[in-house]
C-alpha cells in the first residue's frame, strides 16, 4: 500500500508600494497590485482548483484527502479582496477530508532571528486556523519548509505531532523520502519529507514540452506512485497551490490531470490518499534524521540562500529584527502589524541575486526591476518604521 | 584577414569613448589573429586645451608605426600597423560627389601622379559657425582631406575589408570602397540624434546616412542604436548588426589616492558636459541628495559646451560646497578619480552604449546608469533610472551612500558580470562579420 499525501501551500505576500527615501507616509503596501494579483490568482487557481478538489472528494466518497497550509497573509487578503475564496476553503474544511496545518502567520523567517516572535506568530496562525476552519492544527511547517533539528524540537515543545520538510538529497543520502522519520531529541514528533522528484514533475515540469516524460498523464503518474510499494509507505506531494492554473496554466491540461489522478492512483492495488496527520498515525518512523543545518524547498541548493544569500538580504533581515524588542514593547498595534508584514519572506526573496541575470523563476515572481530596487525600497520603509518607533518611544517617555 | 580601419581617435589622444572602443576592439582583433591597418588623423581631442599637448606634429602619410601607441605604454600589438594622416578631425562633426573625386583619383593613379594636397572633393561650402556641438573651423574640409589621404594610402596597401568608425571617417570609407571594391563596414558608436537631440546638423546626418546606406554592413554598439539606425536612417534591417562594447581590466599599479576630504563620499560624473550626457539631471539629483546627506561631494569630470551653464546651475542650486569640477582628465588621472569614487552616475539623455560605466565597474565602483543607454542592455547588476527622474536618481544615490551592503553586492556581482564582456568576444563577432563580407565580395 502506498499512500499519497497531498499538501498544498497557499500564500500571497503583501507587496510593498514604491517608497522613496523622500516619502514619509505610513502606508507601505501596494493595495492596488495586491488586490489585482489576489483576484487574478483567485480566478485562475484558487476557485477552479477548489471546485475540482470538492468534486473529487464527492466523487470518491471521502477517500480522496488533501492538506493545506494557508498563511495569515493569504487569508487576510482573501477577506479583503476575494471573500468567495475563503468560503470555498471553508466548504472544503466541512467535508472532513481536508486537513489544515500551521505555520508562521506572516510567512516569516522569524525562527532564525527571534524565538518569541516566532512562537507568537505560530500561535496567531493556530488561532486563525481554528477560527476560520474549526480545526486545531496538529501539523507544523516552517516558512518555505525551512527546517533543522531546532525547528523540530521547538515544534514538538509547542505541541505539534508532525512536521514537514524537504527531502533534500544532501540530508537524506541513500535514504528515501517515502518513509517517515523522527528528528533527534524528539520523542513523538514525526517528520514527513517532500518527494521532490514526483512533486516537481507536477509543479515544475508538467507543461514543459521539452521534458522527456511530456505529456504527463494521470495513469503514468499513478504507476510511478505504485512503484513506491515495497520501498516506502508514503508519496509526499508537497507544492504551491498556485501550481494549478497559475504556474501551470489551464491549457497545459493540469486540471484534467488533477481530476483524473485520484481514480488512477486508487485503481492500482490498495493505494490511497491520506491527510498528513493520518499518514503520521498509520505509519511508523523508520529512523532518526539529523539535520543540523537549515534546509528548505527552494532552488537547487535547497538551503536558505534564496532569502539570506547576499549582504543586502542579511542586512535587511538584521535591521528588521534589530527593532523586534522595541516594536513588540511599543503597544502600538498598527506599528506591530506593519513590522510583522515586513517579515514576509517574499520581501527578501525579491532581493536575491542568484540567477538574476539569467531571468529565471526569481524574476518571474518579482515585482521589482532588480534585487537592488527591492532592497532600496525595503530599507526606505524600514527607516520610516524606525522613525515611528522613535516617536512612539519619546511620546511614552514624555 | 586584414582590415583597413578608419578611426579618428586612438589612445592616448582621446576625447571620449570612441578612442577607448577603437583601442579595445583593435587589441581584441589582434588577439583573434586579424591584421589591422589603423588609419588615424593627427587628431587633437576636443577640450584638449587643459590636459593634452597643444599641438601634435604632423606626420605625413606613410611612416609605419608598428604597434601604434606602444611607446605610450598602451601595450604592443602583434598584427597591427598604424598610419597617421595629416588631417585634423577635431570634434564630434559628406560626401556629395564621390564619383567625381574617385574618378579624379583613378585618373591620377593611372598617370602615376600623386599629389595629395592638391586633390579636393567637391562638397557644399560650409557656413562658418553653422555647426553645433563644437564643430570648429573647417571640419568638413578636414573630413574630405582625411578621405582623400586615406584613399591614397589604400591604393598602396593590401587588405580584405574596410571598417570605418563614426561619421567623420565614413566619407573616407566610401571613397576607399569605391576605389578598391573592398567591402565596407561602418561602425555606429553614436548618431547625430544622440549628440544633438532633434536639432540635427543636416550635413552630418547626410554623411551618416550615406555611409550607412553605402556600407555593406552597419555595426551598432547596442540595440538602442540599431533601432535609431533602422528608424531614423532607413537602413535595411538585414545588414545592421549589434556588437556590444567591452572593457579592459584596469591597469595594475598603486596610485597615491587621497580623497578630497576623507570624511566625504564621492559621487562621480565623468563624461562630456553636453546635453547628451545629462549633467543637469545629475546636479538636480545632487540637490535632493544633500537635503538628506551632507557628507558627500559630487565630482564632475569632463569638459564640453555646457560647462558654463553647469557651473551656473551649481551656483543657482547653492551646491557650491558640494560640487567639484575637475575639467577633462585622461590616463592615470581617470584611474585616480575612479578609485576615489564611491559611486559613478551616468545620467545620459541618450547614450548609444556608454563605456564609462564599465570602466567604473572595472575599478570596483558601483554604478547608476540611465535606462536610455545601450549599456543598460548588457548590465543587470547596476542601478537603473530614467534620466529625467531626478527624485529616483537621488533615492538611489542616497541608498548607495547610506547602505554599505548595497555597495558590496553591486561590486561583487558587477565584477562577475564584467567578466562576460571582453573585447576579444567583440572582436570575434567583428571577425565573423569580416569573413562574411569578404566571402560575399569574393563570390561577387
Amino acid at each position: 500500500m502506498a499512500s499519497v499525501v497531498f499538501y498544498f501551500q497557499v500564500h500571497q505576500p503583501f507587496r510593498l508600494r514604491r517608497y522613496s527615501v523622500f516619502d514619509s507616509g505610513t502606508n507601505y503596501f501596494d493595495e492596488q497590485s495586491n488586490a489585482r494579483v489576489c483576484q487574478k490568482v483567485a480566478s485562475k487557481c484558487y476557485l477552479p482548483t477548489n471546485a475540482v478538489i470538492a468534486e473529487l472528494i464527492r466523487a470518491h466518497q471521502g477517500r480522496f484527502k488533501v492538506s493545506y497550509s494557508i498563511t495569515g497573509m493569504a487569508i487576510e487578503q482573501f477577506r479583503r479582496y476575494a471573500p468567495e475564496v475563503l468560503v470555498s476553503f471553508q466548504e472544503l474544511a466541512a467535508t472532513g477530508c481536508v486537513e489544515f496545518i500551521a505555520e508562521t502567520y506572516h510567512h516569516s523567517l522569524a525562527f532564525l532571528y527571534h524565538r518569541d516572535e516566532f512562537m507568537d506568530q505560530v500561535q496567531m496562525h493556530r488561532r486563525l486556523v481554528e477560527d476560520v476552519f474549526g480545526q486545531r492544527p496538529r501539523v507544523f511547517r516552517n516558512t518555505e519548509l525551512t527546517y533543522n533539528n531546532d525547528v523540530a524540537k521547538l515544534a514538538e515543545e509547542m505541541g505539534f505531532d508532525v512536521i514537514l520538510s524537504e527531502g533534500a538529497d544532501h540530508v537524506l543520502g541513500y535514504r528515501s523520502p517515502n518513509f517517515l522519520y523522527v528528528p533527534p531529541n524528539c520523542r513523538r514528533l514525526a517528520l514527513l519529507l517532500k518527494n521532490y522528484r514526483l512533486s516537481d514533475d507536477i509543479a515544475f515540469r508538467f507543461g514543459n514540452r521539452g521534458w522527456s516524460e511530456w505529456p504527463l498523464t494521470a495513469g503514468k503518474f499513478a504507476r510511478w506512485v505504485d512503484q513506491i510499494n515495497g520501498n516506502g509507505y508514503v508519496c509526499n506531494l508537497f507544492m504551491d497551490y498556485e501550481t494549478f492554473g497559475e504556474h501551470q496554466w489551464a491549457d497545459t491540461g493540469i486540471f484534467d490531470f488533477l481530476r483524473a489522478l485520484p481514480g488512477k492512483v486508487m485503481g492500482i492495488g490498495d493505494n490511497d490518499f491520506l491527510t498528513i496527520s493520518e499518514a503520521a498515525a498509520r505509519y511508523p518512523a523508520s529512523g532518526e534524521l539529523d539535520v543540523p543545518h537549515m534546509i528548505s524547498w527552494a532552488d537547487i541548493e535547497r538551503d536558505i540562500s534564496a532569502w539570506l544569500g547576499n549582504s543586502m538580504q542579511a542586512n535587511a533581515l538584521y535591521e528588521l529584527y534589530a527593532l523586534a524588542d522595541d516594536v513588540r514593547a511599543s503597544e502600538d498595534p498598527q506599528l506591530i502589524e506593519d513590522w510583522r508584514k515586513l517579515q514576509i519572506s517574499d520581501h527578501f526573496y525579491y532581493m536575491c541575486t542568484k540567477y538574476f541575470a539569467d531571468g529565471d523563476v526569481h524574476k518571474y515572481f518579482n515585482p521589482y526591476e532588480s534585487p537592488y530596487d527591492s532592497y532600496i525600497n525595503y530599507m526606505n520603509i524600514l527607516d520610516s518604521v524606525r522613525a515611528r518607533l522613535a516617536r512612539a518611544k519619546s511620546a511614552r517617555a514624555g | 584577414m586584414k582590415v583597413f580601419m578608419l578611426g579618428w581617435e586612438f589612445p592616448p589622444y582621446i576625447s571620449g569613448g570612441l578612442g577607448t572602443a577603437c583601442y579595445g576592439l583593435t587589441r581584441g582583433l589582434d588577439e583573434v589573429g586579424v591584421k589591422v591597418l589603423f588609419v588615424l588623423p593627427t587628431a587633437l581631442p576636443q577640450g584638449a586645451g587643459q590636459a593634452g599637448p597643444a599641438a601634435v606634429s604632423v606626420v605625413s602619410a606613410g611612416p609605419k608605426t608598428k604597434g601604434g601607441a606602444e611607446e605610450k605604454g598602451q601595450g604592443v600589438f602583434e598584427h597591427m600597423e598604424m598610419r597617421v594622416l595629416p588631417a585634423v578631425l577635431q570634434a564630434y562633426g559628406q560626401p556629395a560627389d564621390y564619383a567625381k573625386a574617385v574618378e579624379k583619383l583613378r585618373r591620377l593613379q593611372a598617370k602615376g601622379q600623386w599629389k595629395a594636397a592638391g586633390i579636393s572633393i567637391p562638397i557644399g561650402a560650409l557656413a562658418p559657425g553653422a555647426l553645433a556641438g563644437g564643430y570648429r573651423g573647417d571640419l568638413m574640409g578636414q573630413v574630405r582631406r582625411y578621405a582623400t589621404l586615406a584613399a591614397q594610402l589604400a591604393l598602396e596597401e593590401k587588405f580584405d575589408v574596410i571598417h570605418a568608425h563614426d561619421w567623420m571617417t565614413y566619407p573616407a570609407g566610401l571613397t576607399v570602397a569605391a576605389l578598391t571594391g573592398k567591402p565596407l563596414a561602418v561602425h555606429v558608436h553614436s548618431t547625430e540624434f544622440d549628440r544633438s537631440g532633434e536639432h540635427v546638423h543636416q550635413q552630418v546626418y547626410d554623411i551618416e546616412r550615406a555611409g550607412m546606406h553605402g556600407a555593406d554592413c552597419v555595426i551598432c554598439v547596442s540595440h538602442l542604436t540599431r533601432s535609431i539606425v533602422l528608424g531614423r536612417y532607413g537602413v535595411p534591417a538585414e545588414k545592421v548588426q549589434v556588437v556590444y562594447n567591452a572593457v579592459d581590466p584596469p591597469k595594475g599599479g598603486d596610485f597615491d589616492v587621497t580623497p578630497i576630504r576623507r570624511d566625504e563620499k564621492i559621487v562621480l560624473f565623468l563624461g562630456r558636459i553636453t546635453m547628451q550626457k545629462g549633467p543637469e539631471y545629475f546636479l538636480r539629483a545632487a540637490k535632493k541628495v544633500v537635503e538628506k546627506y551632507k557628507k558627500v561631494r559630487f565630482v564632475i569630470t569632463g569638459s564640453g559646451d555646457l560647462i558654463g551653464s553647469a557651473v551656473e546651475l551649481t551656483a543657482a542650486l547653492s551646491l557650491g560646497r558640494y560640487v567639484t569640477f575637475t575639467g577633462f582628465l585622461r590616463g592615470d588621472d581617470v584611474d585616480r578619480v575612479f578609485r576615489m569614487a564611491d559611486l559613478y552616475v551616468m545620467p545620459s539623455v541618450s547614450e548609444p552604449f556608454g563605456i564609462a560605466p564599465l570602466e567604473a565597474l572595472s575599478h570596483n565602483v558601483p554604478v547608476i546608469i540611465s535606462k536610455q543607454s545601450g549599456v543598460s542592455e548588457v548590465l543587470t547588476h547596476v542601478l537603473k533610472v530614467d534620466f529625467w527622474d531626478v527624485d529616483e536618481m537621488a533615492n538611489k544615490i542616497l541608498a548607495v551612500l547610506r547602505h554599505p551592503p548595497l555597495q558590496r553586492v553591486l561590486r561583487e556581482q558587477g565584477q562577475i558580470e564584467l567578466r562576460k564582456l571582453s573585447w576579444r568576444d567583440a572582436a570575434q563577432r567583428c571577425k565573423v562579420i569580416y569573413e562574411q563580407l569578404a566571402g560575399a565580395a569574393s563570390v561577387a
